[in-house]
């Protein structure tokens, strides 16, 4: 029977044997659809101090339940002169699509060095910040499917991360999470570099009560804070593990660490 | 008449229709392996339990009591291999008693595959059954729509892939126990490194026709770094608001109290 009916009802006429128009278990037709984007879990984090600043990152690359590589940084060192990044004084971080990641870190990359051809000089945070929310907003309806982190040193010397969301949004921040653990980790980093919720004991009652006051980490608090917080992401999150990667940017240039982490 | 309770169905159903998604239940998201030796057989479990990305317990208990000699290893819904499992030891228990003879391992697989198909796959239990019982030794899996298999080495859960390539390449006729523990370990160390969805330690029971053995954290290779420094606060860094203090004996006039021994089992707490 299903020979009498084509597909199109204006050529009623001989047809296959069988339709091969997609139906869903329901039996309407199904839409076809391609989904370009994939998850490769992972997490970022980066936190500024008064002349440094620390970008870290785990490098395992996951798909499902499945681990792709057990070493793929994604803490990249940008706009240097060399293939190897030895002078770089600028670091992005990706997490989310890593082959989005690794596209725009090439894409940040080649603006910075072009700016330095052009220029004469290498390009300062606060112009390559505003350059990648540009790059990224110019994708705004087929976004890079990343959280971007970019830290360095300000036109000040002091430690500068800035933040965005996939479409471009961002600012400048003392230290953010990211990627598939930044929900666990966010809040320990507000109590511990920010000091929220924390106050000084006998200092009030009730509302009069004085916020313990904010100061700046020193740079071996820092990497104690990030290792901490890494290994408590991978206690409880299945996608973060293998090594930390940790890169900490000072005036003298930068640091890259790995440190080991939990593999199962 | 026993079994589930529908009365929230016709609710759930439209509140479904409106958009409010399902609760997510804990998946053992699991590796679980077993294998015959000369005299008896061996299985084994990785012990994390995942609710989505997030480990939910880091050492749970994926090896179930059915009878003495009976034992089973489940993947899938945490709940359903928990209280399917019980169900099922309690029937054969009664059964036992009721024919005056040990339970037979047939008879337990027969039991779980029944209650699985009846229930058409919504019972996410998926089992490795194992022990000895008067006609021998044997190994099953039940699958949760009740189909089954009976071989002499199996895996089973999101790591059977990575725990089976261990059982391929390794495994040969008349192992010995010794040979046989460290087998079933290997290939559920293989899921805890590989798969995501299995870590922390490995459970082993060991059932011969004398008597079962219940290795419980066997290996331990993932034991919690330690933190870098103390992250203890100095009393009075909590903001209080108000504070209201209730004795026991102003307590006793609305509820009764008991005075517990201050000593007793103290609960699992993740320091």
């Amino acid at each position: 029977m299903a020979a009498m009916f084509s597909q199109n009802p204006l050529m009623n006429g001989p047809n296959y044997s069988f339709s091969d128009a997609p139906k869903t278990a329901r039996g309407e037709p199904r839409e076809h659809a391609f989904n370009p984007y994939t998850d490769n879990g992972g997490s970022t984090l980066a936190i500024s101090g008064a002349d440094f600043t620390i970008m870290a990152g785990d490098t395992r690359h996951t798909s499902g339940y499945s681990i792709n590589s057990r070493m793929s940084p994604k803490v990249f060192k940008i706009g240097g002169t060399t293939a190897n990044q030895d002078d770089a004084t600028i670091v992005l971080s990706v997490c989310g699509f890593a082959a989005d990641g690794e596209a725009l870190r090439d894409r940040l990359d080649t603006i910075c060095k072009i700016y330095r051809y052009r220029h004469g000089k290498p390009m300062s945070l606060n112009a390559c910040a505003k350059r990648l929310s540009t790059i990224l907003y110019q994708k705004r309806f087929f976004p890079y499917y990343t959280h971007a982190m970019l830290g360095g040193l300000d036109d000040e010397g002091k430690g500068a991360v800035y933040s965005y969301d996939p479409v471009g949004s961002y600012e400048r921040e003392q230290c953010r999470a990211g990627g598939a653990a930044g929900s666990l980790i966010m809040p320990f980093l507000d109590n511990q570099v920010n000091f929220k919720n924390q106050y000084i004991p006998g200092s009030g009652e009730g509302h009069d009560l004085k916020e313990r006051e904010r100061r700046t980490l020193s740079r071996p608090q820092v990497e104690t804070i990030v290792k901490d917080a890494f290994d408590g992401a991978v206690e409880r999150h299945i996608e973060v593990g293998d090594t930390l990667q940790m890169l900490i940017i000072t005036k003298e240039g930068i640091e890259e660490v790995f440190l080991p982490l939990k593999k199962d | 008449m026993p079994g589930f309770d529908f009365s929230n169905y016709n609710r759930n159903a439209a509140l479904h229709a409106r958009g409010v998604p399902l609760p997510k239940a804990t998946s053992t998201g699991t590796t679980i392996v077993g294998c015959i030796f000369d005299g008896g057989v061996v299985i084994a479990a990785d012990t994390r339990a995942t609710s989505g990305p997030i480990v939910a317990d880091k050492n749970c208990e994926k090896l179930h009591y059915i009878s003495p000699q009976i034992w089973c290893a489940g993947a899938g819904t945490a709940a359903d291999t928990e209280f399917t499992t019980a169900l099922i030891s309690s029937q054969l228990e009664l059964h036992s008693l009721s024919t005056g003879r040990k339970p037979r391992v047939v008879t337990c697989m027969t039991l779980l595959k029944q209650h699985l198909f009846r229930y058409q796959g919504h019972i996410g239990a998926y089992l490795v059954v194992a022990g000895c019982d008067p006609t021998g030794t044997h190994l099953f899996t039940v699958h949760a729509h009740g189909s089954t298999d009976k071989l002499p080495y199996v895996t089973m859960g999101s790591g059977s892939l990575a725990a089976m390539s261990v059982f391929e390449t390794q495994w040969k006729a008349d192992l010995s126990r010794d040979e046989a523990v460290k087998l079933c370990s290997d290939a559920i160390l293989s899921g805890i490194w590989n798969d995501l969805g299995s870590g922390s330690n490995v459970d082993v029971a060991v059932i011969t026709k004398e008597k079962t053995t219940l290795l419980r954290n066997y290996i331990k290779p993932n034991e919690k770094s330690a933190k870098l420094q103390s992250y203890r606060f100095e009393k009075g860094t909590t903001a209080v608001l108000n504070e209201k203090v209730i004795n026991k004996s102003d307590l006793k006039r609305y509820v009764t109290v008991h005075d517990l021994p201050v000593e007793g089992e103290k609960m699992d707490v993740d320091t």
